[in-house]
């Protein structure tokens, strides 16, 4: 979208029609690279993303290398033509940037101390963007690394929530941000927690909001977590099921 | 650093016997391929974009196409370029960083096919001669690479092409909403890989096969003709051999056209 629209939101909907506490249509399928030690695409309406986990594994360069734990390391990157104007390939900063905190984040919630010296790699991949890339990814790297059955306290499990104006410019949180309103809105949230012990393992934000209007958000991203948390759970036991 | 794996050597090994009886590894003949399916439209975000199976190989290519000045010794022609990836998640061997000289030969080698063959009406991308043209962009990426990438990165290319949209160029701005023309294209270039083991032929390596590989030849046909060839490996090919897979690379053009449709 070129320009910015008069409302994001109007009589109560959103520009795709949905209510402030909507998510998006959740779709999670484990396994989906083969090669991959643990693999999962998860989609978030039209956001597409994939995350593979290579690991534990001998660690390069060495001087990386840890002697009492395993080293968690991971890797965001968007296709080319995963975005509306062609991206450079290869990541640039603002990918560097998002690799980083994925990483710190699922180091939270993974029993590194079990693979002294070792690397576990995780790869996401943004297939098509649609905002909410990186809670996206952080979710698939979540299901990844438990498809590979890598040994985790919990899964870390993501949502995003943000702000969005009406017709007359009045601000509303929402839900589980799409492309116009992570574009034009006033604030974007990424929200992440280690699920078991309800902590917070990711959070940023642009924007501008009050501390009411964040409160108000994140209690009502925590609904969307709850469902995205029981949903990559189902996907995740799904495998094993015998029909 | 890369470590030579004791598993690849057996493995190696046991190709190289089973060809003395004319067997390969996973049971197909010498001169059979893979399954081979494609799937166009698979990211709508891209003005064309296709996954093409074969095998456990897999790869994605989009196109994305967008405003560019053109080179001055071309004034009047759009601009064509292709990229490849092969990427670390795709396989435990491949490595991230910039381009390897594989993924950028693999590059090269579609792009020769597919401007050889002169599948772009490059000179229908221009808008204002000397100043606006259309640039055409194909990227590839490998999803999980078991081999062949060059048959498999060339015919998703071709895919995302032959089902790409043009964008609308209105008021200095570019409009990918609702696009309903088509690029222009002519046509559909495939192609075929070979190699040779100890004196033997093999169509559509796996990537073991690659490793134990003398020689490697990739024929790029369109309409029943030659368009590009690629050798690699270390070793050579004989005449008889260049021959035989020439035939080869024009039989199998007709099952990878049909599965391009």
């Amino acid at each position: 979208m070129e320009t910015k629209p008069d409302y994001l939101i109007k009589g109560g909907k959103r520009l795709d029609g949905r209510k402030l506490a909507d998510w998006r249509e959740i779709s999670i399928k484990t396994g989906v690279i083969e090669n991959a030690d643990g693999s999962a695409q998860v989609d978030f309406g039209k956001t597409k993303v994939i995350a593979a986990v290579y690991g534990p594994r001998e660690l390069h360069p060495r001087h990386l290398v840890m002697s009492d734990r395993a080293l968690v390391r991971a890797k965001y990157d968007m296709l080319s033509f995963s975005v509306e104007d062609r991206k450079r390939p290869g990541p640039g900063r603002r990918e560097h940037e998002i690799s980083k905190v994925t990483a710190e984040a699922l180091s939270s919630v993974v029993l590194t101390e079990k693979f002294p010296r070792a690397v576990i790699d995780v790869f996401v991949t943004v297939i098509q963007a649609d905002a909410s890339t990186r809670i996206t990814g952080l979710n698939a790297a979540s299901i990844a690394l438990a498809d590979a059955g890598i040994p985790m306290k919990g899964l870390v499990v993501g949502v995003t929530f943000g702000k969005i104006y009406d017709e007359k410019g009045k601000g509303y949180m929402a839900v589980d941000v799409f492309k116009p309103e992570d574009q034009w809105g006033q604030a974007d949230i990424a929200y992440a927690k280690s699920y078991n012990d309800n902590k917070v393992v990711l959070l940023q934000m642009d924007g501008d909001v009050t501390k009411e209007e964040f409160l108000k958000g994140k209690e009502m991203a925590d609904k969307a977590m709850e469902y995205t948390y029981k949903e990559m759970v189902k996907a995740l036991k799904g495998k094993y099921e015998v029909d | 650093m890369r470590l030579i794996k004791m598993i690849d050597k057996i493995t190696i090994k046991r190709i190289e016997d089973l060809l003395k009886d004319g067997k390969r590894l996973d049971g197909r003949k010498l001169d059979e391929f893979r399954e081979v399916k494609v799937e166009t439209g698979v990211v709508t975000k891209a003005e064309g974009s296709a996954i093409v199976t074969i095998g456990k190989s897999r790869v994605i290519a989009g196109v994305k196409i967008g405003l560019g000045k053109p080179f001055p010794d071309t004034p009047a022609s759009g601009v064509l370029m292709t990229g490849a990836e092969m990427t670390a998640w795709s396989n435990n061997e491949f490595e991230t960083g910039p381009p390897s000289p594989a993924a950028i030969e693999l590059a090269r080698v579609v792009d020769r096919a597919i401007r050889e063959a002169k599948i772009i009406d490059l000179d229908k991308l221009v808008i204002e001669v000397g100043e606006k043209i259309w640039m055409v962009f194909v990227d590839i990426y490998t999803m999980n690479a078991d081999g062949n990438l060059f048959d498999a990165a060339a015919l998703a290319a071709m895919a995302a092409l032959s089902t790409a949209k043009m964008p609308i160029y209105k008021d200095d701005e570019v409009i990918r909403d609702n696009l309903k023309t088509n690029l222009p294209t002519n046509g559909k270039v495939v192609s075929t890989t070979y190699i040779g083991i100890d004196g033997k032929l093999l169509v559509d390596p796996t990537m073991i096969e690659e490793k134990a590989l003398n020689a490697r030849l990739t024929v790029g046909i369109k309409d029943g003709n030659i368009v590009s060839l690629q050798k690699g490996g270390k070793g050579g090919f004989t005449d008889e051999e260049v021959e035989t897979i020439l035939d080869g690379a024009l039989k199998h053009s007709k099952k990878l056209l049909k599965a391009l449709k």
